[in-house]
């Protein structure tokens, strides 16, 4: 167990953390100034990986052909947000949860219909195949470090966003909605923008995965629960908070599949050790979820702190 | 007796005569029904369609019947979950009547779903899973497999890499069934020291950020997977992107298939792995196959395919051996253990716990001069081999 290991352990699961952070800001955000549960978030990032596979392969450039998947991803979200989901913005959370888990099965079989069952998957750009050498004799991955990379930058361009009179808007939505609207901003404008803003996040989350996870139907319910625990432990609409919460969920799911084998091999035999190992490490967040909840119910930021 | 009531007699004895003959009749005109389970959806569905491809060829090559029935397929989708696997098989031994059900990839969806099957009078020929618990003690007189008992085909590599001088060896397989059946095979076969095995998450996970930074750091001698279908891709893509490959040999079971070839080809050139049959294996059987499939398909057939192909003539052989009467059912497993059928395999019988006594051979990834990627048969690892669990298998025929 080295500092090179650990380092680079810490990197993976930053670079988890920030993936995380890309679909939770903006489903987090929905919930914070919509009230609105939308369980068709994932379905978001299952579009925007399988729009940036096809664009990416038309236009030959990765970066324009996520580019044009966030686009893609965005005009989808906000046809659909207007067409239909906002109809269910003044309904209860449970008619919110039917109404977008029917939205989840819709997109599951158009995305069958359109590419296929099978799974599609995605090359990394050819500049970023290789590894880049970092400090402590670390070989990592180019593509992931990019990756993380432009999660962080996301994250500091919606810290500063949020210092801006739209973000200003957009957190005062979160606290009060009513006084706002009272105020003469156009709330129903707002959500519009805030759901494509969601959107465009889970779009961009989708397109840069798809050279690392395999591009399928259904890719987005796996990441969706992942993605509530980040937002419930987060506090609900606060982006700080699901920046933090992705951060903890993505260090404690690489860490636990990287150690957790070798700590329980101190107290079992080796076999039981390799096969509890990713059992246990698979439900580790969940075991810490339920932890932080019991100790602060809100999560660790509260609605527009 | 009046002339009415004479009139009523009649019409009575014509229906009953009626309902008579259609009763005799109905065992003759319904043909049989087959159920076929495989993963239609999600990231292996290229799998499920490869099987399925190639039993349908092998209907088509027999005018759909068998024995003068006429053969129904119903082909379900288990999308990888055991759940939902034992509720199709159920569906299809309860509602499609089916005799026979096969397909299944994953160790995991058999296990559950076998049951099912096996314990309500119909056949289950698995063309892929051959998990330990259905080869050794728990052996099932309705379980027939046309693929391999898990161990066999790392077990097969295992010698191999004794022989290439592999010392140590970093191990890495998904965390299920199969998985853990691979690792142990391999272990059978290979004399030298597993430095450390790590079992992924399973299904879930196609991310291996976590598992390569620990083989960098233990910078093994050697790395052998067993990651089937798209996790293979994954892997060896991911492998090559954090640079071990070609710094550390990477060795492979069920990973490299006609499937993935193209597209990891340039990744995996010159690799070597073992398999029970190969796309270039020198038999009349093989070379139809491989023909009709590369005709009809335009692709070559995995052997996930070439096992669903045998299949087929597998329970085409039974059905014809009983002339089409497929109730008796002692009559159908005394066929069906005969195994009289031209495998692809070349030559193809059974052990005492209905799974193949086969040869495993050696492959290697070629390039060939149209650019495509191919495997060609190296040597032959092992002849007639049994599955080690047969001995445990209490059935005797």
């Amino acid at each position: 167990m080295t500092a090179a290991l650990l380092a680079e352990q810490l990197l993976n699961g930053a670079q988890l953390g920030v993936l995380l952070f890309l679909i939770a800001a903006g489903l987090t955000l929905v919930f914070g100034v919509m009230d609105f549960v939308n369980v068709a978030h994932g379905s978001l990032y299952m579009l925007g990986a399988y729009f940036a596979v096809t664009l990416v392969g038309r236009t030959g450039s990765f970066p324009l052909g996520v580019a044009l998947a966030v686009a893609a991803t965005v005009v989808v979200a906000v046809t659909v947000e207007r067409l239909l989901l906002r109809h269910l913005y003044r309904r209860s959370h449970l008619e919110q949860v039917l109404g977008t888990f029917g939205l989840v099965m819709i997109a599951n079989e158009a995305v069958r219909i359109v590419w296929g069952p099978a799974g599609l998957t995605l090359a990394p750009p050819h500049a970023l195949a290789g590894q880049v050498s970092l400090p402590f004799g670390i070989e990592y991955p180019a593509y992931r470090l990019i990756l993380l990379v432009a999660g962080v930058a996301v994250a500091v361009l919606l810290a500063g966003f949020g210092r801006t009179r739209a973000g200003m808007r957009i957190r005062a939505a979160a606290t009060d909605a009513t006084t706002l609207q009272a105020l003469g901003v156009n709330v129903g404008a707002l959500a519009t923008g805030v759901f494509a803003l969601g959107a465009a996040l889970a779009g961009l989350a989708g397109g840069l995965a798809a050279p690392i996870v395999s591009v399928k139907v259904g890719m987005g319910e796996s990441i969706l629960i992942l993605t509530f625990v980040v937002i419930v432990v987060g506090g609900v609409g606060s982006v700080r908070g699901a920046f933090l919460a992705a951060l903890a969920v993505g260090l404690i799911d690489t860490l636990g599949r990287a150690y957790l084998p070798d700590v329980l091999r101190h107290v079992t035999n080796d076999a039981a050790a390799s096969a509890l190992g990713p059992a246990i490490s698979a439900v580790l967040i969940y075991v810490a979820m339920a932890a932080l909840l019991a100790a602060r119910p809100q999560g660790l930021f509260t609605r527009g702190q | 007796m009046n002339a009415r009531a004479r009139i009523g007699l009649i019409v009575l004895v014509v229906i009953a005569v009626a309902m008579g003959w259609n009763l005799g009749r109905q065992g003759k005109i319904e043909g049989i029904a087959i159920g076929f389970v495989s993963t239609f959806s999600g990231g292996s569905a290229a799998i499920g369609q490869d099987m399925k491809d190639a039993f349908e060829l092998a209907l088509d090559g027999m005018g759909r019947k068998m024995g003068g029935q006429v053969i129904t397929v119903v082909y379900e989708d288990d999308a990888q979950d055991p759940a939902v696997g034992l509720q199709k098989t159920q569906r299809l031994v309860q509602q499609e009547h089916a005799k026979f059900v096969t397909g299944f990839i994953w160790s995991n969806v058999l296990l559950a779903s076998a049951p099912a099957a096996v314990d309500n009078n119909v056949f289950l020929v698995s063309a892929n899973a051959g998990p330990a618990e259905l080869a050794g003690a728990q052996c099932k007189a309705n379980f027939f497999s046309t693929s391999w008992q898990n161990d066999q085909t790392p077990m097969a590599m295992g010698d191999v890499l004794n022989r290439t001088g592999v010392k140590n060896l970093y191990v890495l397989a998904p965390n299920y069934a199969a998985g853990k059946n691979m690792i142990t095979g391999l272990q059978r076969g290979f004399k030298g020291t597993v430095v450390a095995t790590d079992l992924t998450q399973f299904p879930e996970q196609l991310d291996f950020s976590a598992e390569l930074a620990k083989i960098r750091a233990a910078n093994p001698e050697a790395v052998w997977v067993f990651f089937p279908g798209n996790y293979g891709t994954q892997f060896f893509t991911q492998y090559a992107a954090a640079g071990l490959l070609g710094k550390i040999p990477l060795y492979s079971t069920f990973s490299i298939d006609a499937l993935n070839l193209q597209q990891i080809g340039p990744l995996v050139t010159g690799s070597r792995f073992t398999q029970s049959w190969a796309a270039d294996l020198d038999n009349p059987a093989n070379a139809k196959f491989v023909a009709d499939f590369r005709a009809k398909f335009g692709r070559t057939p995995s052997f996930y395919a070439a096992q669903a192909y045998d299949s087929a003539l597998l329970i085409r052989s039974a059905v014809e051996a009983v002339k089409g009467d497929v109730t008796n059912m002692d009559a159908v497993r005394a066929a069906l253990r005969k195994a009289a059928f031209p495998s692809v395999r070349g030559g193809f019988k059974f052990g005492q716990n209905h799974l193949p006594i086969q040869n495993f051979y050696l492959n290697e990834v070629v390039k060939g001069t149209d650019g495509k990627f191919a495997s060609k048969v190296v040597e032959t690892v092992y002849r007639d081999n049994v599955d080690p669990y047969a001995g445990d298998c209490p059935m005797h025929w």
